[in-house]
């Protein structure tokens, strides 16, 4: 099989009514086994990107491919077994258990009427014990706090039994304890299970310590790209984010500081 | 399993109910033993032909809308969804007002015009919520159908005042829902009708599922949103349309019936769906006895019923949907 997962090229798109291209020229690539986070300012293109490469937007020009077929070959049934997605934002209208959550995540596997068989409820409990959510599932997801119905969506989206993992700002709302295992699970999945995972964040120092390969977004185009000691440069954190900053190292890792206006004149 | 047993159980209460009692004066036991063809030939006739079908039908039209109101409150996305407040009945009453106005005879000019009006309703809701930017987002569809229903209210209120005082009776009993018509016939019709909207009601159960934790989840958990979505609005609005069509304009069982069993029962759709309609069913037919035999021989008309129940069951669940 392919380790290629997702392969984009040359991606443009424009929202309707808008003056400029919210994507310009991206290529992109997601292998098996490789984490790969997205940075960038907000407004720079990360989640129009993510929704180009999931086939929920079709591009001006350019061209995704999912496994060998075009994105919008990809019925969303299949492509949900495939790929298992975290958005940003999700509110469910009517109540719901965390348990009941997780199990939407069987939904691409199961036909209109089946039951849930025992393969299922595999899937479902491991996905429950891998993103640390067991002890919830009895829990009304509108009584979760941010962290836990993100490590909740986290756990349905594993209970799809993807090969690709894709997580728009997953860690954003949680504490250090729950943001490091998150990152540590990801890193786990990639590494054993051989997961491709695509992660927009924006936290730089975690990417790049846990990425294997960094995309930097800056006004819809990668303006750095590669493993994190090549993608993550002074000039190129200063330009994206526009503010001073200075670089330095952990565990081989670079890692940003983002300068105090006091501590400007003594670079 | 319980609660299957508990519904079923109300099921067959309601609907013995519903053929046990009436305003001539017919037995319980009496009409039980004319229901198998035994005893006097005039009271067979009565609970055979009056009674049973009635009650069957109300019992359809309650489940269909119950159903329907259960599905549309998935579909936009809102707990406070109902067929009635996205338009549909505004434009059902409006064709029987004007089949009455403009005398259309025939016993199937005034559910055919009420049908042809919910249809007009239904499909200018949605171009209005197109043109507003999105009939996808649930807020607009509501609003649209708020607006349309306001439009076909007024052109109503101008078609009643100038009519005639017979038509006017006629229109207002109509408008206020009942089952004095029903016959072994219509019941027919409706059931042919409402069997494949009910059944692909209840086949895209998982999808209404998906599409209450939002489009872009839905989709992304294998739901095709936007065909899903078209396609159930359309379903749920001509079941409605169709029970609007050979029963009058019947408020709150959409609405209250499908709050209650999400309360006992949950939200998943599966289980929620034909809990929903045999509680609808029950409900339509205890509050049809109710309409009958309240100032009997003189008949309430049924939505009358159902507004003085449903208003104060509407007020007791929306506060503690939203406690």
């Amino acid at each position: 099989m392919d380790s290629l997962i997702l392969a984009a090229r040359g991606l443009t798109f424009r929202y309707p009514g808008a003056a400029t291209n919210a994507v310009e020229g991206v290529d992109f690539d997601l292998k098996a086994g490789e984490l790969v986070a997205v940075l960038g300012p907000n407004g720079s293109g990360k989640t129009t990107l993510l929704r180009l490469l999931l086939g929920v937007l079709t591009p001006d020009r350019g061209t995704v491919t999912i496994q060998d077929r075009e994105a919008s070959q990809w019925d969303r049934r299949s492509l949900a077994r495939l790929v298992g997605v975290v958005v940003q934002r999700e509110e469910p209208a009517f109540p719901l258990r965390a348990g009941q959550a997780v199990a939407l995540g069987r939904y691409p596997h199961l036909s209109p009427f089946a039951s849930p068989g025992p393969a299922d409820r595999r899937a479902v409990d491991s996905a429950l014990a891998r993103a640390d959510v067991a002890g919830l599932v009895d829990r009304w997801v509108a009584t979760l706090s941010g962290g836990e119905w993100q490590r909740v969506r986290i756990a349905r989206a594993l209970a799809q039994e993807p090969r690709a993992l894709a997580l728009d700002e997953a860690t954003a709302n949680l504490d250090l304890r729950h943001e490091m295992e998150t990152f540590e699970l990801l890193a786990e999945l990639t590494t054993r299970e051989g997961l491709g995972v695509l992660l927009v964040t924006h936290h730089v120092n975690l990417a790049a310590r846990y990425a294997d390969r960094i995309v930097v977004l800056d006004r819809g185009r990668v303006v750095s790209s590669g493993r994190p000691s090549e993608a993550l440069t002074q000039q190129v954190m200063e330009r994206v984010f526009q503010w001073p900053v200075t670089m330095t190292q952990w565990a081989g890792a670079p890692q940003m500081v983002p300068l105090k206006n006091v501590e400007r004149g003594n670079r | 399993m319980k609660n299957w047993l508990v519904l079923g159980t109300v099921a067959v209460a309601a609907l013995v109910l519903g053929v046990a009692v009436g305003p001539s004066g017919i037995g319980t036991g009496e009409a039980l033993r004319a229901l198998t063809g035994r005893g006097d030939p005039s009271a067979v006739a009565i609970v055979r032909d009056l009674r049973l079908p009635r009650a069957l039908l109300a019992f359809l039209v309650g489940g269909s809308l119950a159903a329907a109101g259960a599905s549309l409150q998935a579909v936009v996305r809102n707990p406070l969804a109902d067929p009635f407040l996205l338009g549909i009945s505004g434009g059902a009453g409006l064709g029987a007002v004007l089949a009455i106005a403009f005398h259309l005879g025939g016993a199937w000019a005034l559910p055919a015009s009420a049908f042809i009006g919910a249809v007009i309703a239904v499909a200018m809701v949605y171009r209005l919520a197109i043109v507003a930017g999105s009939a996808v987002d649930g807020r607009i569809l509501l609003l649209a159908g708020v607006v349309v229903g306001a439009f076909t209210a007024s052109i109503m209120g101008a078609v009643l005042s100038v009519s005639p005082a017979p038509e006017l009776r006629n229109a207002m009993l109509w408008l206020m829902g009942g089952f004095g018509n029903a016959s072994w016939q219509s019941l027919a019709v409706f059931a042919a009708y409402a069997v494949l909207p009910l059944g692909m009601l209840y086949a895209a159960s998982r999808s209404l599922d998906l599409l209450s934790l939002g489009d872009e989840p839905a989709r992304f958990l294998g739901a095709d949103t936007e065909r899903v979505r078209r396609t159930l609005y359309l379903v749920a609005s001509m079941l409605t349309a169709a029970a609007v069509a050979v029963s009058g304009i019947i408020g709150f069982v959409g609405l209250v019936v499908p709050h209650a069993v999400r309360m006992r029962l949950g939200h998943l759709h599966l289980v929620l769906l034909p809990a929903a309609f045999l509680a609808g069913g029950s409900l339509l037919v205890v509050a049809d006895a109710v309409a009958r035999m309240a100032f009997a021989p003189v008949e309430l008309p049924v939505g009358v019923v159902t507004a003085l129940v449903g208003v104060p069951v509407f007020t007791v669940l929306v506060r503690r949907w939203t406690r």
